[in-house]
């Protein structure tokens, strides 16, 4: 199977959480368009094309989403429920990532519809791990849906 | 690095089986043929009574008919059941349209079914490899 050449969006609030998985990804040999939003109103600006992100080429559609729980202005819950019940964006697959182990975030998450649950490894080894995991999945294996807004993603040729 | 999961495979080919089974050996691996034994299963109805609720479900888009998307629907539909992460196995005759109406309807992730037992074991060992030693599962 053919690695697909999704971007991949992350949302996190975490300047040092969001170094370290550029460099995870790095590190993974994961040659994908990583792109970060510092939390869930920047994600929907993102997603919906709006402000600094209108321009089509400053937001490629996500194959995959990794998301955050705890962020300020609008945290994963909500992201996930409001992603969720928008027909248009709703088939993107959402992986959240956290470092909340507690039970009610997991079962809270799933319920809301995320794809996967992964906790954040403490350790730069387990994080680097993680990501590679996580994209041989993602990217080799999985048929992703693909994008359905045609105009916004025509490629300039 | 994790306890044993229950893994649920809707398919009603028994060579699945065998490989399901040797793919999650270190899990407890039900099946059930079809979709309504599906969710007579999750609803514990009849013989499922005492069934161990699934941490993860692999669902056969092909079952019969529109048994396999209508399953779908009715359990992330329920809110008893709605969390339990669901793998779409999409035969090699899906299109893009089938992958998106199985993200659609609330699927976690669509994989293809490869024809061959070979495919289909590898398959299964990687959805193992990421559901069950990376993903954090709902109990």
């Amino acid at each position: 199977m053919s690695a697909q050449p999704i971007t991949i969006l992350m949302a996190d609030d975490d300047e040092d959480d969001r170094l370290l998985a550029k460099d995870a990804f790095a590190e993974s040999r994961l040659a994908n368009d990583l792109r970060f939003v510092e939390d869930g109103v920047e994600l929907f600006d993102y997603l919906r094309r709006q402000g600094k992100y209108a321009d089509p080429s400053a937001s490629p559609r996500p194959g995959v989403i990794l998301l955050d729980l705890n962020m300020p202005r609008k945290d994963g819950r909500e992201v996930l429920a409001e992603l969720k019940a928008d027909p248009q964006l709703r088939r993107i697959p959402v992986v959240v990532l956290t470092t909340s182990r507690a039970e009610w975030d997991i079962v809270r998450s799933y319920d809301l519809g995320a794809s996967s649950y992964i906790v954040k490894p403490v350790t730069f080894a387990g994080l680097v791990d993680v990501v590679q995991r996580l994209g041989r999945y993602w990217i080799e294996i999985v048929e992703l849906p693909t994008p359905t807004d045609a105009s916004a993603d025509r490629r300039q040729t | 690095m994790r306890g044993p999961v229950t893994i649920l495979v809707a398919d009603d080919d028994a060579e699945a089986h065998a490989l399901a089974r040797e793919a999650f050996r270190a899990h407890a691996v039900r099946f059930v043929a079809g979709a309504g034994e599906l969710l007579r299963y999750l609803r514990r109805e009849g013989p499922h009574a005492a069934s161990p609720r699934p941490g993860l479900i692999l669902l056969d888009l092909q079952l019969p008919g529109e048994e396999g998307c209508a399953a779908l629907r009715a359990l992330k539909a329920d809110p008893q059941l709605r969390a339990i992460p669901v793998v779409v196995l999409a035969g090699e005759a899906c299109g893009e349209a089938d992958v998106l109406r199985a993200y659609d309807l609330g699927a976690a992730s669509c994989v293809t079914r490869p024809g061959s037992a070979a495919g289909l074991g590898e398959v299964l060992c990687a959805v193992g490899r990421y559901w069950l030693d990376v993903v954090e599962l709902p109990r």
